[in-house]
This record gives C-alpha cells, sequence and structure tokens, in this order.
C-alpha cells in the first residue's frame, strides 16, 4: 500500500504542486483518499494533513470516504430536468435500493447527483465510472443497476452503438454524439492538419503572427470577449523565466458542450492553435486543462499529443525552427465549475483548491508559478489556426462590424435538434430557434445560468428606476420583439450556451430555483457575499413561490443582487443573475405569486394553517383573514 | 528612495508610497477603510470584501488593490456605507453570534465593525445552521457557529516548516476552517495565543484562561474600531 501511494508521489517528483495528479492517481487506483494515503502525501510534500484534505474537499470528483465499485454521477442540470431526470433518478434509487448520495451496503453500487457534464443534447446523462451514458431513462436505468448486479464488467453494460466521427476511436469509444447541425468557416473540414505549423510559421515572426491575429479582432470565445490578440501581445512582453499557454477545457456553464465537440473532432485545431500562441509569444510550457466530466477523452488526446511528438510538431526545434521548444501536457481537473475561471484553474493546477486569484496581477502578468501565463478558451485557439492560415482580412468578411467573425452555439433544451450550430455573429435569436426547431417557446436563457432571462414589455419600465440602472440585462427573452436580438459584443454576448423554454415549462420553479441550486454547489466559498447570498436569495424566492411573498420581498431580492456584485470573480458576481433577470423580464411570474393586498410578511396563516382540522370537525372560520 | 504615488479618497488627497495598497496608503495618511480577513504582513486574499471602495465606477478591494497615481477612490459614501454594512449582516446571519457569552466581546472586530455600521436588526433572516466546537487540541478550541472564514489563521499560524496549523475544509455553503488534528496536538504555547489574537472574532480560544480582561474594559468598549486611524 505504502509502496504503491510512494511510487506514485515519486512519478511527480513530491511536487506539492502536482497534487492534483498524485490525487487523480490514488482516487483511480483505490476509488476514495484513505487516512494513510493522506498521511504519506501529507508527510512526502511536507505540508499538514488539513492542507490535504482541503484540495480533496474541494473537488466533487474527490472523496475521502469510500465509494462504490460502480459510481454513477447523474447530472442535475437543467437540460437534464427538462429531459426526465427526476423520473431516471427514481429508477436508479429503487432498483439499487438506496438514496442519492449514499452507496449501496454491499458497495457495489454509490449513487451522486452531479453539475453539468457537457451532454446538453442527449441528457439525461451520468458518468459511470469515468464511462459516459446518454440518454437515459427509466427502462435504461434499471437494466444498468441490474446488469452491475448480475456481476457485468463496464464495457458490458453498454448496448448502443458508439457515436459518430472520432467517439468511435478505439481510445474514446463511447456512445457520445457530436451532433454538429451547422458548420461553418471553423468546423469546415477542408483543411490540411497542422499546416500553419509545418509550412507557415518559418516564414512568419512572432509579432507578425500577433498583429494578424489583432487584425482579425478575434476575441476570447469563453464568454468574457477579452481581445485574444492584446492578451498575447501583453504575455509576449512579459518577462519570466518560463511562459505558460494554457487551454481553457473546463466549460462548466450549463448548456455548453462546444468544447466537448471541438476536442473530439477538432483537437488538431486546438493543440495547433497552443502551438502558435507559443510562438507567438515564446511561450515553452503548454497545459490542457481538460474538465474531469471530459475524462473519457484522456486516452484518445494523448495518442494525438504523442503522434505531434513523433511529427516533430511539439518538443525541441518545432517543425525546423530553431529554438522553438514547447510542450503540451494535459491536466485533469476533478469536478468544480468555478476553475473555467483563469485563475482558479491556476490554482488548481498548482495543487490547491479552485479559489479565483485577486487581481491584479493578471495571468499575463502573473499566472501558473507566477509566470506570465496566457488562458485561451478551446475555441479561441481553434480560431485562431484558421485565422493565421486565411488571413484577418478573410476573417473580418464573417460577422457583423462590432463582432466578428463565427460562434458556436451549444443548443438544447426544447427544441427538435440540439447540438452545434456554428453561426456569423449577428444572427439573431428568432434566426437559431427556426435552425433547432423550436417551436411555442416562452424563453430563451442565452449564455448560460450566469446570464439572463428578459421580457421586454418590463425593460422599458424598470430600467428607468434607480434600483435598475447598475443592472444592465443580456440574456433571457421572452416577447417577440426580444427573439430579434442579435447575438453580437453590443447586444447579447455569449460563451455559446443556448437553452430553449417552452410554454409548457415554470419558469420560476423548474428553471431559476435549478440555477440557483448550480450557484449554490458551485462556489468556492471564498467570498462572504457569493457563500451566504445565493442560497438566501434562493430561500426567499422559495417563499415567494410557495405564496408566502409580499412586493417588498421582490425589491429586496433587487437590492441584494447589488450586494453579489461585490464578490470576487465572474461567478460571484453573476450568481443572482437567474433571480435579478427573472425580476427583470418576467415580472409577472413574481406578482402572480405574491400576496398583492398585504405590504406584510404574514409568513404565517392561521386560517390555512388549522383548516384541516377545522374541516375535520366540521367547524367554519367566520372571520375573513385578509 | 522610495518614489511617491499620489492619488484621492473621498477628494482628500493621498501621499502613498509605491507598492502600496489602497488600504495600507489610507492607513498612513489617517483614513480608516475596514477590514476583516485582511493582516498586516501577509498575502491579502480580499475574501470578506469588507474593504470594497470604488475606482472609476467599479468595485475593488482595497486591501488587494494597488495604489495608482491619479486614481478617485470613494470609501466614505451612502452606497458603499451600506454595502459594508450588509455583509456585516450577511457574516452575523450566516453564523451564530451571541457576543454577551464571548470570550472575544469588546475585542472582536466583526462587533466592532456592526456598532461603527451601526446593525440593528439584520435584513437577511437567520440561518440558525449548527457549526459545532471542535475542541479536540489541548490548547485551543475551534468555535464554529463563530467564524467568518476570513483565512487569517491559515495564513499567519504555521510551524518552522511552513506547514499550516489551519485549512479550509469543503466548499461554498459547507465550506469550514479547521485545526489539523495531529498538529493541534503539540503547538507551541505562544502560537497558540497568537492564533486566538489573530482570529477577528471569538472562533479560535485559548483554553483554560477566560474573562481575564472583564467585558467593558476592553479595546472597542473604550474606542470605537478604527478611530485609532481616523485623524478627523
Amino acid at each position: 500500500m505504502k509502496e504503491k501511494i510512494e511510487s506514485i508521489l515519486n512519478k511527480y517528483n513530491n511536487d506539492p504542486s502536482r497534487l492534483m495528479d498524485i490525487l487523480l492517481d490514488i482516487m483511480e487506483n483505490s476509488g476514495y483518499v484513505d487516512e494513510f494515503s493522506i498521511s504519506v502525501i501529507a508527510e512526502s510534500l511536507n505540508i499538514s494533513v488539513a492542507q490535504v484534505k482541503e484540495t480533496i474537499s474541494f473537488y466533487h470528483f474527490f472523496s475521502e470516504k469510500p465509494r462504490a465499485k460502480y459510481n454513477i454521477f447523474l447530472n442535475n442540470s437543467i437540460t437534464s430536468c427538462l429531459r426526465g431526470f427526476k423520473e431516471v433518478k427514481e429508477a436508479f434509487e429503487t432498483e439499487a435500493g438506496t438514496s442519492f448520495g449514499n452507496l449501496t451496503e454491499d458497495g457495489l453500487i454509490g449513487l451522486y447527483e452531479t453539475s453539468c457534464i457537457g451532454m446538453n443534447d442527449q441528457g439525461p446523462a451520468a458518468i459511470i465510472n469515468d464511462k459516459i451514458f446518454t440518454n437515459l431513462t427509466p427502462y435504461r436505468a434499471r437494466k444498468i443497476i441490474n446488469d452491475i448486479k448480475a456481476g457485468k464488467k463496464l464495457e458490458e453494460l453498454v448496448y448502443e452503438n458508439h457515436g459518430d466521427g472520432n467517439n468511435a476511436h478505439p481510445l474514446m469509444n463511447t456512445m457520445v454524439y457530436n451532433h454538429i447541425r451547422k458548420k461553418s468557416i471553423l468546423l469546415d473540414e477542408n483543411y490540411e492538419k497542422f499546416d500553419v505549423i509545418k509550412n507557415e510559421l518559418k516564414n512568419i515572426s512572432p509579432q507578425e503572427l500577433i498583429q494578424t491575429i489583432e487584425d482579425s479582432n478575434l476575441r476570447g470565445r469563453g464568454g468574457a470577449g477579452f481581445p485574444t490578440g492584446l492578451k498575447w501581445k501583453f504575455g509576449s512582453r512579459m518577462p519570466g523565466e518560463h511562459r505558460v499557454i494554457i487551454c481553457n477545457a473546463d466549460e462548466g456553464e450549463p448548456g455548453t458542450f462546444k468544447d466537448r465537440v471541438m476536442l473530439t473532432q477538432f483537437n488538431d485545431l486546438v493543440f495547433e492553435g497552443m502551438v502558435l500562441a507559443a510562438y507567438a509569444t515564446k511561450a515553452d510550457i503548454g497545459v490542457l486543462y481538460l474538465r474531469y466530466e471530459y475524462k473519457y477523452m484522456l486516452n484518445y488526446l494523448n495518442s494525438v499529443l504523442d503522434n505531434m511528438r513523433k511529427e516533430n510538431l511539439l518538443g525541441e526545434d518545432i517543425s525546423g525552427i530553431e529554438g522553438f521548444k514547447f510542450d503540451i501536457r494535459i491536466q485533469l481537473g476533478a469536478g468544480a465549475y468555478v476553475c473555467g475561471e483563469e485563475s482558479a484553474l491556476i490554482e488548481s493546477m498548482e495543487g490547491k483548491r479552485g479559489e479565483p486569484r485577486d487581481k491584479p496581477p493578471f495571468p499575463v502578468e502573473k499566472g501558473y508559478m507566477d509566470y506570465p501565463t496566457i488562458v485561451n478558451n478551446v475555441e479561441t485557439l481553434a480560431s485562431a489556426v484558421k485565422i493565421a492560415k486565411n488571413g484577418a482580412k478573410w476573417y473580418n468578411s464573417f460577422g457583423t462590424k462590432d463582432s466578428l467573425g463565427t460562434k458556436l452555439l451549444s443548443v438544447s433544451g426544447d427544441c427538435r435538434f440540439p447540438g452545434i450550430y456554428e453561426v456569423e455573429w449577428g444572427t439573431s435569436i428568432r434566426e437559431v430557434l427556426e435552425m433547432a426547431g423550436a417551436h411555442n417557446v416562452q424563453a430563451v436563457q442565452v449564455g448560460g445560468p450566469s446570464g439572463t432571462l428578459v421580457n421586454v414589455k418590463d425593460i422599458d419600465n424598470l430600467s428607468k428606476t434607480e434600483l435598475m440602472k447598475w443592472y444592465k440585462p443580456s440574456g433571457m427573452m421572452t416577447a417577440q420583439t426580444a427573439f430579434d436580438r442579435k447575438l453580437s459584443y453590443s447586444d447579447l454576448p455569449t460563451g455559446g450556451s443556448i437553452i430553449i423554454f417552452n410554454k409548457d415549462r415554470d419558469i420560476l420553479r423548474e428553471v431559476v430555483m435549478n440555477f440557483m441550486d448550480f450557484f449554490i454547489e458551485e462556489s468556492c466559498g471564498s467570498c462572504s457575499t457569493c457563500r451566504n447570498l445565493p442560497r438566501i436569495m434562493k430561500e426567499k424566492l422559495e417563499k415567494i413561490i410557495n405564496g408566502h411573498g409580499v412586493r417588498d420581498d421582490i425589491d429586496d431580492l433587487l437590492n441584494w443582487g447589488k450586494i453579489i456584485k461585490l464578490s470576487r470573480c465572474g461567478l460571484g458576481q453573476t450568481a443572482a443573475n437567474p433571480i435579478l433577470s427573472s425580476i427583470l423580464n418576467f415580472r409577472h411570474l413574481y406578482e402572480d405569486h405574491v400576496m398583492a393586498m398585504t405590504d406584510y410578511d404574514n409568513q404565517f396563516d392561521i386560517v390555512k394553517s388549522v383548516s384541516p382540522a377545522n374541516s375535520f370537525v366540521g367547524r367554519k372560520f367566520i372571520h375573513n383573514h385578509s | 528612495m522610495s518614489e511617491e504615488i499620489k492619488f484621492k479618497i473621498d477628494g482628500k488627497e493621498i501621499i502613498a508610497k509605491k507598492g502600496q495598497t489602497i488600504v495600507e496608503a489610507a492607513k498612513d495618511n489617517g483614513v480608516y477603510i475596514p477590514t476583516l480577513c485582511n493582516f498586516e504582513g501577509v498575502k491579502p486574499k480580499g475574501s470578506c470584501r469588507i474593504c470594497s471602495v470604488k475606482v472609476n465606477n467599479r468595485f475593488m478591494t482595497s486591501c488587494t488593490t494597488p495604489a495608482a497615481p491619479g486614481m478617485e477612490v470613494y470609501n466614505n459614501t451612502t452606497e458603499i456605507s451600506d454595502l459594508r454594512k450588509s455583509i456585516i449582516e450577511l457574516l452575523f446571519v450566516s453564523g451564530n453570534h451571541f457576543c454577551p457569552a464571548c470570550e472575544k466581546s469588546g475585542n472582536c472586530e466583526l462587533q466592532g465593525l456592526a456598532y461603527k455600521y451601526q446593525m440593528m436588526v439584520p435584513r437577511f433572516p437567520y440561518s440558525f445552521k449548527k457549526h459545532g466546537v471542535i475542541a479536540t487540541g489541548p490548547k485551543l478550541l475551534k468555535e464554529q457557529d463563530r467564524c467568518i472564514l476570513c483565512q487569517r489563521c491559515m495564513k499567519t499560524i504555521k510551524d518552522e516548516s511552513g506547514k499550516r496549523y489551519y485549512a479550509f475544509h469543503n466548499r461554498g455553503t459547507k465550506l469550514e476552517v479547521v485545526m489539523d488534528e495531529e498538529m493541534s496536538k503539540t503547538i507551541p504555547d505562544e502560537l497558540a495565543r497568537q492564533a486566538m489574537k489573530n482570529c477577528p472574532v471569538g472562533s479560535i480560544i485559548y483554553k483554560e484562561i477566560g474573562f481575564a480582561e472583564p467585558i467593558g474594559t476592553r479595546k472597542f468598549d473604550k474606542q470605537s474600531i478604527g478611530s485609532e486611524i481616523e485623524t478627523n
């Protein structure tokens, strides 16, 4: 036992900054990190036991307690709920004979809920021992449990065909489908792999490459939209012993799955983009931060990197360019939405809790191990390759004046064709709905839970009030005119998550509550604001939904939403958006629930409370409570 | 030879040394900005958010933001005071703070700030969550009801080799600061006393001695928090 742990520790040179990898290996080896392993790790890395547990307890997929032989992580995101999450969950529980959050007595099966796993187009989905199971039904859930009980192996639980494209690659062999519905310049397959590294790089200087990216006006496709060329330029000018390129593949915003498809089908573009970024900024360290949920791709992606090394596309003197040295390793996450924030991602890569850092300094100044670090989204890096190949002018011929190029949309929810749509910036919501085959639409969530929810009628009234001046609406929409709004940095910026809700959906009870649960679950807890307020606001919303709210409660929610803007990172600052944007755009739903005739909070309704007793004994209450 | 930086807080000219944060510069110039998680001598981590100020119409934590020439900082405005008060209230309702029974009463910075910002009844409902007490070590106990998760103990209480006595556990609403069980058994007496002293509230308590200094004669009983810094 001790030898095994020590061999793992030696593999990572007893380096505390590799604690994530050490823990991942131990989880893989024994299913959980036991007290003995923790004490060995602590001693070898010269940190306290409490410090080791600090990292373990932060991540969803690490455990200090024994887990089962088969661990079923069922995704509870909103798109999963729209497609029968509750029934599937019940089927798992009934058949396994235990409830979620627990193991069966024999330790065979463990049931856990988990936040969005990037399978919104084929949910409800679950991860069972790192393998993905999509399109689950209660029948399928029962079958899985019965097969496990019958002693079948993990591979034998699968009856489905493997998915399309590289999903069928022997190293992946997964039932996941790409669902590419619309291709444009990025998803166009007519290009030669690694052509830019092989044939173009030697003819251009790093400065010229940066200039091309700057001229293309490419902006970060993760959602924040920072100009990529500028980021590269800053990074290239920062002094440092090493420079680092990180590809952020920790897409965790519910409803986003474009990185999954990019890494499955266009990983060569992503890796090539990293090499270009390294060339431009003279970086020598490359890391792909892959979310744990996508671990099923790990072996396959590593094989792609191996082939690149063989072809001298990574390593020393890359492609014959003297002195150009760069390699890429894959860092696996362990289940934490906040690690999609670039500085939290860096903390995680250093073996710590994924807690966002204070800025300044920004990662381009002091990032991974204090080296200048450029963190780019998967889609951004892939786009950079197409730009380097075809030129900035070509790229500028797509999109609108303020938002150039194309964007990958992850469309899910109530529509006939959920999947990936590559659209030019400037495409309207109405067009997206038509493409996806969505009818009877009540609302569209643009940009995931941290985006917003809009009803044009109310915007006009509310935006004039003092309260609303600080709050700019951007995402969820109802009214017809709102659907004509365009996806662009000036109107509706987005990381690409589009979730559609039809008119049968209960926006407050189903959607907003689900989003609030997500933010409460995924907060790192560091800031006093984001740790406490989402919970308090959700409880207030529950009070309103349950018919105990008064008008003042709505104003309270709006006011409290302002306090949360004091949080350190984007997750915290937007954690109240589901409530704020739904008040802004679905005010009528709140008005329907609150007690309009009273301005004080009478949570306790005596007439209602004693009515069952009254009806039982046949007594009538004379006074009408008002 | 350190460079001087000039900037303004609420219109008052502040002269700072290069590299100073807003909060440090403010202190040197007789302007009080409230802090809880910040601790002199260790790297700031803006986690309590109480020192938030407005710079260029954006909220920044003044403990982490370096002073820059020409900055216009807003500190004492109605808006910011109310936001700070709301943070104090959040910390009160998420824990269980019974000041009259607390060893730290009068020396407690959270209590001091609650008085300063005139907190009466918090605007948020109390959670009344039970947090428990960790009292396994011989010298210290950790009263989790009172912990505001400021990380001061995590940052300052370490052994010679840099190992931390305190660490976070879990995340989000379940987040707590725990003490390393093994290390707590052998913590030197002086460090244990320091741990209690560094805690801004009454979460870390040195065992065996209680109320040696009577309530009513303690630091903030005599003067309000921050008054030693404020010049006018």
